[in-house]
């Protein structure tokens, strides 16, 4: 462990605002990246369920 | 006697080039991705904030490192996979390729400005200013144009298949031109600048720092190819929308 | 093969002539862009002479980019590109003699215009050679990379901005060993070396861009 509190953890020796933007930044484009697709994933299966009843019905 | 004519690549890499059968095999790798990416990113983050040393002249802002550097070579990486897959599907005219090159300029282009971003912030404490003219950060900004380009071309073509061939020849001579690019503004750099600022000190780093930084990296590319395969098998969806097989497979899963 | 290369660039020489107005717009733009520097920032003789040369540099290069969304669009829009791409005639040289026309109407006016520019913005007067040196190995190289991006663009309707923001980030080595040739013969440094990388792009592509040109304009046409 590099940090002796909690507090220094935070702090980062004073560098805290940058480290913490940099690392939170990273979390959302990472996250960003990964949850869209899975999203629209589940978004593409309806609509096409829909699609396909539709086209059922329509024959 | 005359025998059939051996196969010089294995048989999975021509399954690969069919939509349905790519759909199956990358629906196999997807899990294997996703954990080994969920498992390195958490290891590396926590090493990166928790057990890494600070640098003896930054201090802890040096801990940026382990996002600008993996999301940098990430950056590169993906735009050369995305022309060479735009080649590839324009040459073999194999429709998996297109896919797969369409798939990776947002994924690129995140890294990209994730890269830039990490740079601007490590700036401030190190350099006293939120953005520096600094040779890498100069070229990845002409990077993320670059893939800013080749998404609003595929954008502004009405035909996938048109938007394919476009995107592709235009991101082929962008990575003619990516080393071209790279020389002048290093070389416009040392004109301009007085001292030589690396934001990474690659050559004599300690175990203790590159090997978390390895991880990242590893962990960076594992997370690419989650998030390509996702988005990959989407688009194979929504194009095969008409085929028998996907009919049935969303159909029988019913959500 | 030689022949088509001609017979285009007599064509589009002799089409543009018959549209003087088309010819005249790149030059007052360039003219007119190198005139807001002084009215926005500063008119004083120090200063500009220190941004002249990348002033003049960058005026050129959007002036060069002006005109390119007009490369293809006439031939498109009246089946004639799709003719010349039908016949077995090289596409390749078609490329190269349109990009060839767009630079003698375009590029070659702007270099022969920027010594009286070089003058309104004070720049040192041993660099004036270079600057039309530079012009002159630059200038072709964009208009050549800039038809790949036109031929890409040239069935889209607003194709115009697209343009501008896929062939900037191409330009940029040739707007930096070109501003820079200038810069160094303003402090009497030699410039051989920047010339040389010019000519170096410069032959890069004329041998490839032709190539891209005709294969962007072969998936264009057959949209």
């Amino acid at each position: 462990m590099q940090f002796e509190s909690l507090v220094a953890f935070f702090e980062m020796g004073g560098h805290g605002l940058y480290v913490w933007l940099s690392f939170s930044i990273a979390v959302v484009v990472i996250g960003f990246n990964l949850i869209q697709p899975w999203l629209n994933q589940k978004k593409i299966f309806i609509a096409l369920n829909k699609k396909y009843q539709h086209e059922n019905r329509s024959q | 006697m005359k025998t059939a004519k051996q196969p010089i690549l294995p048989k999975w890499f021509y399954q690969l080039a069919s939509p349905k059968w790519c759909y199956q095999i990358t629906g196999m790798l997807l899990p294997l991705f996703a954990s080994l990416a969920i498992a390195l990113l958490i290891t590396g983050f926590v090493w990166a904030l928790l057990f890494a040393p600070q640098d003896y002249q930054q201090g802890n802002s040096f801990r940026i490192i382990y996002i600008h550097v993996p999301s940098a070579i990430l950056a590169q990486s993906i735009y050369i996979t995305m022309a060479l897959s735009g080649a590839i599907g324009i040459i073999w005219k194999i429709k998996v390729a297109d896919m797969v090159a369409y798939t990776c300029a947002p994924i690129g282009a995140s890294m990209a400005f994730l890269a830039l971003i990490t740079g601007a912030v490590w700036g401030k404490p190190t350099w006293g200013s939120w953005w520096v003219w600094d040779a890498r950060l100069t070229s990845m900004l002409i990077l993320l144009f670059l893939y800013f380009g080749v998404m609003a071309l595929y954008s502004a073509m009405e035909k996938p298949e048109t938007a394919a061939r476009s995107t592709a020849i235009l991101s082929l001579v962008g990575l003619v031109n990516i080393p071209i690019i790279k020389y002048s503004v290093d070389w416009w750099n040392t004109l301009h600048q007085p001292a030589t600022f690396t934001l990474t000190e690659k050559p004599a780093m300690p175990i203790e720092m590159w090997l978390p930084l390895l991880v990242m990296v590893v962990g960076f590319y594992c997370f690419f190819a989650t998030a390509m395969i996702m988005r990959l098998r989407n688009e194979i969806l929504t194009r095969e929308k008409r085929t028998a097989w996907v009919k049935k497979l969303v159909t029988e899963i019913d959500r | 093969m030689i022949r088509i290369f001609w017979a285009e660039l007599h064509k589009d020489l002799l089409l543009a002539y018959r549209r003087k107005g088309d010819l005249l717009n790149p030059l007052l733009f360039f003219v007119m862009v190198v005139t807001l520097f002084p009215l926005g920032v500063s008119p004083a003789a120090d200063f500009l002479s220190e941004l002249a040369p990348g002033v003049l540099w960058v005026s050129a290069l959007l002036a060069a980019l002006l005109s390119l969304d007009n490369l293809f669009k006439a031939d498109f829009e009246d089946g004639t590109l799709e003719q010349l791409m039908l016949s077995s005639e090289s596409t390749y040289m078609i490329a190269l003699a349109k990009a060839l026309a767009h630079w003698l109407t375009t590029g070659l006016p702007l270099t022969i215009i920027a010594p009286l520019l070089a003058v309104m913005l004070f720049l040192p007067t041993q660099a004036i050679p270079t600057l039309v040196l530079s012009l002159l190995i630059g200038t072709p190289a964009l208009s050549l990379i800039g038809a790949i991006a036109s031929a890409l663009t040239v069935g889209l309707k607003k194709g115009g901005v697209l343009i501008s923001l896929l062939v900037i980030p191409l330009y940029i080595p040739v707007l930096i060993f070109g501003a820079s040739a200038v810069q160094g013969a303003t402090q009497n440094l030699p410039v051989t070396a920047y010339l040389a990388i010019l000519g170096a792009i410069l032959a890069l592509s004329l041998v490839l861009a032709p190539f891209a040109i005709a294969a962007s304009l072969r998936v264009s046409v057959s949209n």
